[in-house]
């Protein structure tokens, strides 16, 4: 099964990465630009399990390595039999 | 004894080793990330500065699973002194050994420059050697040392006077116009509750010899003596 996490730094935490994209939009023109914040994509494959396995697992992999809990909130999401689950 | 942790990526580790061996004169080994134990005889550990495991995912996040490191928590524990340098900071972080984490810089910018510290505690193993508030210089090389931590957590290192160094104005003062990463407080190094563990962003092993020009940094090594 295929799982996406996104880690992004949290709301309260500074992003200068994001806003010196925003500069960088807004100097292309695009001046509809409100804020950019950015984060990390990773996908991960795992063996087939249930919802309820596949959540437990992932939450612990966020938890002790692929987010910084101090600064990033972190979300995934996964496919089992055509249905979606998010968290 | 000196032991010098030396994980795949770590470039200051032979730094470390010179200043310990070579100019203060005391006996220093490496110690390979893969071992799981450290010799009896050791009674400093540094974990250098460098790139572990290439900064992947987080500068540090990877190396905390290095075997040495449930080594070090250990030694730790039991009082052993550790310090840790740039990388070593980031890696005592992530390691939960150190409170809070080191975000990019805020300019972005890797910032390679000399820098004026405050030495705001100086009753630490590591620190005895200098006045207290006196102002040294120190190198700093790093794209991610904007040390970062929750309201709370810098209000319990204030008070347990956990803030070791700040960056300043040569005079001394910490303003923002003397924070050359971002960092809460102007944080360049703390310690832990227990006072046995260092993390700071400057290296003093660059700066450790009259032939570099400045010998600030060797009274850590110094203040640390014949451990």
């Amino acid at each position: 099964m295929k799982v996406k996490i996104y880690t992004k730094l949290k709301e309260s935490v500074l992003d200068p990465q994001g806003q010196a994209v925003t500069g960088g939009l807004k100097n292309l023109g695009f001046n509809t630009i409100k804020s950019v914040r950015i984060g990390k994509v990773i996908d991960i494959v795992l063996d087939d399990m249930s919802a309820l396995e596949a959540q437990s697992q992932i939450k612990k992999m966020c938890e002790q390595l692929l987010a910084n809990t101090v600064i990033e909130d972190y979300n995934f999401t996964f496919e089992i039999e055509g249905k979606s689950y998010s968290f | 004894m000196y032991g010098v942790v030396v994980f795949p990526g770590s470039n200051c580790d032979h730094d470390c080793y010179h200043v310990i061996k070579h100019v203060t004169k005391k006996p220093a080994q490496f110690i390979w990330h893969k071992q799981d134990s450290i010799d009896k005889n050791i009674k400093t550990i540094i974990l250098p500065g460098g790139f572990s495991y290439g900064d992947y995912l987080r500068s540090g996040a990877l190396a905390q699973f290095s075997p040495i490191i449930k080594a070090v928590k250990k030694f730790a524990q039991s009082g052993g002194l550790v310090i840790g340098i740039c990388n070593g900071f980031q890696i005592l972080c992530e390691a939960h050994m150190l409170p809070g984490v080191l975000m990019r810089n805020k300019s972005l910018k890797f910032i390679c420059k000399n820098l004026p510290l405050k030495v705001v505690n100086n009753k630490l193993p590591f620190t005895k050697g200098y006045k207290e508030n006196q102002v040294i210089t120190l190198p700093i090389a790093h794209a991610d040392g904007n040390y970062y931590a929750e309201k709370e957590t810098i209000a319990e290192l204030e008070k347990y006077n956990q803030i070791v160094f700040r960056y300043c104005s040569p005079d001394g003062e910490i303003t923002d116009q003397f924070n050359p990463n971002g960092s809460i407080g102007n944080i360049a190094g703390i310690t832990n509750r227990d006072g046995n563990v260092l993390g700071m962003m400057p290296h003093p092993e660059r700066c450790a010899e009259e032939l570099l020009g400045n010998t600030d940094g060797k009274i850590i090594f110094e203040s640390l003596g014949n451990n």
